[in-house]
């Protein structure tokens, strides 16, 4: 029993830290989002390291590694809020490969794995989803409604390019009649789910840590306002939150690849408590920062919009613990515990 | 990163889980009282000393087996699992034993590990006063020294088996004028003498697991005083960082089994398709999990980085306030049968209120946190 990364994983987790402290420094990620545009360079870059592809399969071109370095990839990307479509590319992957025929993994795998090309996943109704994060870059867009997959080209779609309250990454309304997934949906799902439950503990993880830069340095009658409980009570609950949610994500990763078994289960968890610990850490963020929580400049609130729209990305808290009690619900009580 | 346990670590759950299968506790005595249920307690970790199970991750030299971290909380976990009581001697095994250890002298590790193992003397914990609770260093008890004996003079509080204890770990201040956390001495005191006073306290559930203690002019002998005169402080932090270590793992599996309960009646009436049962029960089973793997990811970062990480007061903290959240759905799941006398979630739900008191209120454990772990300033307090 080991909770922690290999000498390998770690340094991957620190080439990542180091690299996008340099390439994605708040002021960088502010312009971007300001100005509505992906950041070109880091995204080639983001490729040309084999990122985009790090657990696709090496015959699609990819790095062939496991959910466990895909999640420490996703984690790191989203504690810069990194303005490129890393993870709406990350996970149509992981659904093509998951789920996919073998015709549509060849056709798609290999420039997602590149970088070449990027991807999006969202839920749908009627054959419209309403919110595709990475729709304006997408070369192929995954449609998931009532628990199926389906995949439509760039041209087989009706893409109209929308803002969101995450100006961080494109968005677009689409609609598309797609060709089916026939792979398992569930385990596919899962895999992604766990991906982005990576990106919001990455989320909580930066806005814990500006919080707690900013109230030790923030003075307010004569002492730093992280010295009073109704602030330090707040913090220590923030710091829970993230524990949580990563420790269940760290465990769904590592089903993934070693007990599929319970890939299911830890993934619904790991979902439902990073949506939850996504929304609550980041609000808690802008509170504590006070007046200038509430500001521009202060940077926070990137990170609060983008623990919205990832915490309701894949389905929210709210169905990802139904999925759970149906899994509880669904197993003989004498395999418990 | 692995979570699986090894083909020996295995094979040790299995060797623990047949023994417990094969010395089974048979139905705690229904007449008698707490006394009896003591006596229980105590001829229970009779059977475990004789099985060498009393404290597994004792050192073979004092009596244990020695074995590893992980494979004291697999034992841990398999005592929760089997619902077996707590033996008598919990806080001699869990607390006392590992500070005589880290501090005692030879003469005192000779002395009294062997009767804490095989639960011959029970020990207590003579910690918290009335004026002194999440403030422990603040703690009025005199010790003034008399020729070769120290005499004490204070009051304890919470103090839970005193009246069956033989030894009791106090900490009491031999030095008024050093700064307070100085001034401290840690002494085993003899709980068998007039000057010392065990009266009950009644709690919330109506039973006594705690004890008042009066003393007045007690006598300790100058070689009962542990780690040094003045040193009470650093050892007492022993104890306390001892106090959950392997707790955490009992607590851990219990709340599973009470939270499985809950998921059967649960099934039984229906209601994990009802919305709103399924969210709530939904989310204990991701608390308990997440306690679980904080659990776990505390002590492989012991057994790998030599130091804990923040886990501990976590832990404690989730762990409390997801029991107080699961008693209280097993009275909406159950219903109001679930409040009767005879129901066992009565006693449940009113024992669960201590949860978050307890071995550090969550209050304390949120200062912990924000200071030891987020590094935040304290603020002064009124002195």
């Amino acid at each position: 029993m080991d909770f922690g990364l290999t000498e390998d994983q770690r340094e991957i987790q620190r080439t990542a830290r180091e690299l996008l402290a340099e390439r994605a420094r708040p002021e960088r990620v502010r312009e971007h989002a300001e100005a509505g545009s992906v950041d070109d360079g880091l995204w080639r870059e983001l490729g040309e390291l084999g990122w985009t592809g790090i657990a696709v399969a090496e015959e699609y071109g990819g790095q062939g590694m496991g959910a466990i370095e895909l999640a420490i990839l996703c984690e790191e990307l989203g504690r810069v809020t990194a303005p490129v479509p890393y993870l709406p590319t990350v996970l149509a992957a992981t659904l093509i490969e998951h789920a996919g025929s073998d015709a549509q993994r060849r056709q798609w795998l290999p420039g997602l794995a590149a970088g070449e090309l990027a991807g999006a996943v969202a839920l749908a109704r009627g054959g419209e989803a309403p919110l595709v994060v990475g729709a304006r870059e997408a070369a192929v867009i995954v449609l998931i409604e009532d628990g199926q997959a389906s995949l439509a080209g760039r041209d087989q779609a009706d893409i109209a390019v929308i803002e969101t309250v995450d100006p961080t990454r494109s968005a677009g309304r689409v609609r598309a009649t797609g060709e089916g997934l026939p792979g398992p949906f569930g385990p596919a799902r899962d895999r992604a789910l766990v991906a982005l439950a990576a990106e919001l503990v990455g989320v909580c993880d930066r806005a814990l840590e500006m919080t707690v830069a900013y109230v030790k340095d923030r003075k307010q009658f004569g002492v730093p306002v992280g010295a009073f409980q109704a602030v330090s009570h707040r913090c220590a609950q923030m710091l829970l939150d993230t524990e949580r949610a990563r420790s269940t994500t760290s465990y769904a990763a590592w089903t993934a690849d070693a007990d599929g078994a319970r890939l299911e289960e830890a993934a619904a968890m790991a979902g439902a408590m990073a949506a939850e610990a996504g929304r609550s850490v980041t609000a808690s963020a802008i509170q504590a920062h006070g007046g200038i929580g509430f500001t521009w400049e202060a940077d926070v609130h990137w990170l609060y919009k983008r623990a919205q729209v990832d915490s309701v990305l894949l389905g929210g808290t709210g169905s990802h613990r139904t999925r759970l009690a149906q899994v509880l619900a669904s197993r003989p009580a004498a395999a418990l515990a | 990163m692995d979570l699986t346990f090894s083909d020996e670590e295995i094979a040790f759950r299995e060797e623990i889980r047949d023994w417990l299968r094969e010395n089974p506790t048979g139905e705690p005595p229904s007449e008698g009282g707490e006394d009896a249920q003591y006596a229980w307690r105590r001829d229970w970790q009779r059977r475990m000393y004789e099985g060498s199970w009393a404290a597994p991750s004792w050192p073979v030299e004092f009596g244990g087996r020695g074995v590893t971290p992980t494979k004291s909380a697999i034992y841990f976990e398999e005592i929760g699992r089997a619902r077996v009581p707590m033996p008598a001697n919990v806080l001699g095994l869990l607390l006392g034993g590992p500070t005589l250890m880290v501090w005692g002298d030879a003469a005192q590790k000779e002395r009294y590990l062997s009767p804490i193992l095989s639960g011959e003397e029970i020990w207590c914990q003579g910690f918290s006063e009335p004026e002194a609770g999440s403030d422990l260093a603040a703690l009025k008890t005199r010790a003034v020294k008399d020729g070769d004996d120290w005499i004490i003079t204070g009051q304890k509080v919470w103090t839970s088996g005193a009246q069956y204890s033989k030894w009791c770990m106090l900490v009491a201040r031999t030095d008024p004028d050093a700064p307070k956390h100085k001034g401290l001495t840690y002494f085993l005191m003899d709980m068998e003498q007039d000057a010392v006073q065990v009266r009950p306290l009644r709690q919330i559930t109506g039973e006594s697991e705690f004890n008042e203690l009066f003393i007045e002019g007690a006598r300790i002998p100058d070689e009962n005083v542990v780690g040094g005169v003045g040193n009470g402080w650093n050892v007492a932090l022993t104890t306390l960082m001892n106090e959950r270590a392997g707790l955490g793992f009992v607590l851990q599996i219990r709340l599973r089994q009470l939270l499985d309960d809950v998921i059967g009646a649960a099934r039984e009436r229906g209601l994990l398709e009802d919305g709103y049962y399924a969210d709530r029960i939904a989310d204990l089973h991701g608390r308990c999990e997440s306690i679980r793997l904080l659990a776990w990811k505390g002590l492989t970062d012991v057994e790998r980085y030599g130091q804990p990480g923040p886990e501990g007061s976590l832990v404690k903290w989730l762990w409390s306030e997801t029991n107080q959240l699961l008693t209280q759905l097993a009275v909406d799941v159950i219903g109001p049968a679930a409040l009767s006398g005879d129901s066992p979630w009565s006693y449940e739900l009113l024992r669960a209120r201590g949860n978050t008191i307890e071995g550090g209120t969550t209050e304390v454990l949120k200062n912990i946190v924000a200071e030891r772990v987020l590094g935040l300033p304290r603020l002064k307090a009124a002195a």
